[in-house]
């Protein structure tokens, strides 16, 4: 049905109303001018015709009428639609052509509108990759950066000017760790970790102090100022720290603003202990030798003296003869003591065994003329040495005995011996009497091999790494080699190495979004909840009547940082309860007696978690319940947990108040969560975290965005009435 | 008038030599094995001069030279210092406390003799 349009039938009105005007002003002229026979004849001939007159007019009408609703449509309802739809354009995203329609002017103004529309489209396009592009090149440069971090072998720690961690590497953690004074409990996670505060380790006043010194040589414009400090942890362990500034991207016009900081750290404590006993060997050693030449010079000059009763020549002797044995034995025992290791040492690094073996096989076939074959090489060896060295006096020695005992063949061994490990290059004599005479006195020569000449001999090298060297002769066998004995890592260090070798995913240590982080300028009930720090955590206990002797017998804990969830900062401990575990229980939690056993007890525990859980809120799962099992702890452990408190529960409650159930399972099946070995502590939390995470946004949708709004909506669910 | 020299030294093997040198030399010789000792016999004894080892049980050198300083009876008391620390700074210290000269070991006794007697020349 078309639409009835008021403006044409306004026109036609019109237009019937100039006809009938018209009709009777040109009727009424003419008659007028006709005489009475006139009249007469044209009143019997139009009035018989009225009717045909009037319906002449009605047709006619109804033919303009059509006409202009035509011409309406074309010029007016056209340019109206493609105005209407242009504004859409205007307002939305779509994309769409419009249908040309109405005059030429029109179809051409649509044509028009079209084109810019896809101009528009291509200009939204290409800004649309640039972004992407100019994204995926910041996460390409993060996660170099992250490459680069994780396989320094440096500690790396980045601060804001608060201190807050936003960047950390793997060695960093383990130092952190060593410097834990719980390190079986929290594995260092209380002191390392995003958001955390590096002042936790060290001094706030020493921190401030080396930042103050690098301002202060920045405003004088040094171009790249940094601070060295050492000091000593709550552990006791000794760091040297050194600090350099994190500056904001200059522009043209104005210098640098310093928004943060690098921290490079050594664990200095043993290198300074070496060094203290060392530096105190020596100097007792000076000592007490001038002691002793003092008193035998005395003695001496006594001695001299021609009347010396012969009583007292004998106890002058037997002073000289102790003295000189007492020298004798301190320089014994010195070259046994530590001083030995006084000599200069190279730098050593930690290196795989058998990654040096293989070095050395493609260093020695590079050379020509010899093949190499590695037999019997323990893999699990980790040595410490400088293999640039070690390599050149392997290849060296190899080239020697091409040349001078007609050898095609060596085969490299490595196996553990006491307390150091042992590299052989073996080979088979061709002539055992030509080896016998060539071969000794090799170690004292300067290395030369491939064209490389070096002033070094093999027992530099081997002096260097406080080894040893020899030619030695199989019974058996009848195969000679030459023996280095290499020092082994320390097995912390081995550890370190290979549990960073083992670690392939690339864990979230950093979160550059902090640099932003202001330090806490509003209160924490106005702090937005995708912003705050929570530590999200599961227990797990012998019953549901903690007032009443049940204990907690695990405790888990994730932490959710600036809106992410770090899996790797993660806090697991088993607790000996130091009572029976129901074995009704054992089936829920999965936790035997015998898996307690040995574990530490709660008040170990507990202090370690509060420091986990510092500046943090608290989310458990029906946290009434957790939380009375923290509480009840309190005078036993001294430490008060009055962190603020989310609940899962409640707040899915809140975000969903016509479901019927709000169990975990429930809410994790709802939000589709699968989370690997659920029913564990960690696994729990980790469950917990991962609808806290997605709670978020729905309470947001709700127009609850910070944790006072969250306790205030939490509060008058109906679940908040059941109490613990 | 004989003048009494008190010397103070844990190590037997050099109190045997300067005991002999400072009887030869004609002084009366009190002896002390350590820094109490040392103190204890210098209050008794009211020694001339005072032939001091740094290094002692008890109380070191440095102590009793500090504590017989603090006593006016001992102000004048030339004491010699026998050490066998070799650090300057070690040297300073022990000026600083009170010693009116020193002797590093190890020294030549001749030259021990002299000092002991110009120090009490000085002092007389």
């Amino acid at each position: 049905m078309r639409r009835f349009d008021k403006r044409v039938a306004l026109g036609v009105a019109l237009i019937g109303l100039i006809c009938l005007v018209w009709l009777g002003a040109t009727g009424g002229l003419i008659w007028s001018t006709l005489d009475e026979t006139g009249r007469t004849i044209v009143k019997d001939t139009l009035g018989e015709r009225m009717i045909v007159l009037l319906a002449m007019w009605a047709i006619s009408l109804i033919a303009v009428g059509s006409a202009l609703r035509f011409l309406v449509s074309y010029f007016m309802t056209a340019p109206a639609r493609l105005a209407e739809e242009a504004q859409v354009l205007l307002g939305t995203d779509v994309k769409r052509q419009l249908i040309p329609s109405g005059s030429i002017e029109n179809r051409r103004l649509t044509d028009l509108f079209n084109q810019l529309v896809q101009q528009r489209e291509a200009l939204r396009e290409e800004m649309d990759v640039r972004v992407e592009e100019a994204a995926r090149n910041t996460e390409q440069e993060k996660n170099r950066l992250a490459a680069l971090m994780s396989e320094l072998t440096k500690s790396v720690v980045v601060c804001n000017l608060d201190g807050r961690i936003l960047l950390y590497n793997n060695r960093a953690r383990m130092q952190f760790r060593a410097l834990s004074q719980a390190p079986g409990v929290t594995g260092g996670g209380e002191l390392i970790g995003l958001g955390r505060s590096v002042y936790g380790v060290f001094d706030r006043k020493l921190v401030m102090h080396a930042l103050e010194n690098i301002q202060h040589r920045l405003q004088r414009g040094a171009s790249a100022p940094s601070a060295q400090f050492i000091t000593t942890t709550p552990s006791g362990q000794l760091l040297r720290a050194q600090m350099a500034p994190v500056r904001s991207v200059q522009s043209a016009d104005e210098t640098a603003k310093m928004t943060g900081f690098v921290l490079m750290l050594d664990n200095i404590t043993r290198e300074f202990e070496a060094q203290a006993r060392q530096d105190h060997i020596l100097h007792t050693l000076t000592e007490r030798s001038r002691a002793a030449l003092g008193n035998m010079q005395a003695a001496l000059d006594i001695l001299e003296y021609p009347d010396v009763e012969p009583d007292m020549r004998e106890r002058l002797l037997t002073v000289l003869r102790e003295e000189t044995a007492g020298l004798g034995n301190r320089l014994r025992e010195l070259k046994s003591s530590a001083l030995d290791s006084t000599v200069l040492r190279w730098p050593l690094e930690d290196m795989l065994g058998s990654d040096l073996v293989a070095a050395a096989i493609r260093r020695i076939e590079a050379l020509g003329g010899l093949s190499v074959v590695a037999t019997e090489v323990d893999d699990s060896l980790w040595l410490k040495v400088e293999s640039f060295s070690l390599l050149q006096a392997l290849s060296y020695l190899a080239e020697r005995l091409r040349q001078e005992c007609v050898i095609n063949t060596v085969q490299l061994r490595l196996s553990m011996g006491t307390g150091r490990a042992q590299l052989d290059l073996c080979w088979t004599p061709s002539a055992a009497k030509l080896t016998d005479k060539v071969v000794p006195g090799w170690e004292n020569d300067p290395m030369r091999s491939g064209g490389e000449d070096t002033s070094l001999t093999i027992q530099d090298v081997v002096e260097r790494h406080g080894g040893a060297f020899w030619f030695e002769r199989e019974a058996e066998t009848g195969t000679v080699f030459f023996r280095f004995l290499l020092p082994l890592a320390a097995p912390q260090e081995q550890l370190e190495t290979s549990s960073v070798v083992r670690n392939e995913s690339r864990p979230e240590y950093y979160d550059f979004d902090l640099f932003q982080a202001s330090a806490q300028s509003r209160s924490l009930e106005d702090s937005k909840l995708s912003e705050l720090s929570f530590t999200v955590f599961d227990t797990e206990t012998t019953g549901l009547d903690p007032a009443n002797g049940d204990e907690i017998i695990q405790i888990a804990a994730v932490r959710i940082v600036n809106g992410k969830l770090l899996r790797n900062e993660n806090f697991d401990q088993l607790v000996d309860p130091k009572r029976n575990i129901p074995p009704i229980t054992i089936p829920i939690h999965g936790i035997t007696p015998e898996m307690v056993r040995g574990q530490p007890t709660i008040d170990t525990v507990l202090p370690a978690f509060h420091l986990f859980a510092q500046e943090t809120v608290l989310v458990a799962h029906n946290a009434a319940f957790d939380m009375r099992c923290l509480q009840v702890k309190e005078k036993v452990t001294g430490v008060v947990f009055d962190h603020p408190v989310m609940d899962t529960l409640l707040l899915s409650a809140v975000v969903h108040p016509n479901q019927e159930s709000h169990r975990l399972e429930a809410i994790t099946e709802r939000f589709n969560i699968n989370i690997l070995g659920r029913h564990t502590a960690l696994g729990d939390a980790m469950a917990t975290a991962e609808v806290f995470m997605r709670l978020i946004p729905l309470l947001a949708e709700m127009g609850i965005h910070t944790l006072g709004q969250a306790r205030e909506a939490a509060q008058k669910t109906y679940y908040a009435r059941l109490k613990y | 008038m004989t003048k009494t020299v008190l010397i103070a030294d844990d190590e037997p093997n050099i109190l045997i030599s300067l005991e002999y040198l400072m009887k030869r030399e004609g002084y009366r010789v009190v002896v002390a094995h350590d820094g109490q000792e040392a103190c204890e016999l210098i209050e008794r004894e009211h020694p001339d001069m005072v032939l001091l080892d740094v290094m002692m049980p008890k109380k070191t050198g440095f102590d009793v030279c500090h504590e017989i300083r603090a006593n006016a009876a001992f102000k004048t008391m030339p004491i010699l210092l026998l050490t066998a620390k070799g650090r300057d700074t070690d040297v300073a210290k022990g000026l600083a406390l009170g010693a009116n000269d020193y002797m590093t070991k190890p020294f030549s006794t001749k030259e021990l003799a002299q000092k002991v007697r110009d120090l009490l020349e000085a002092a007389a």
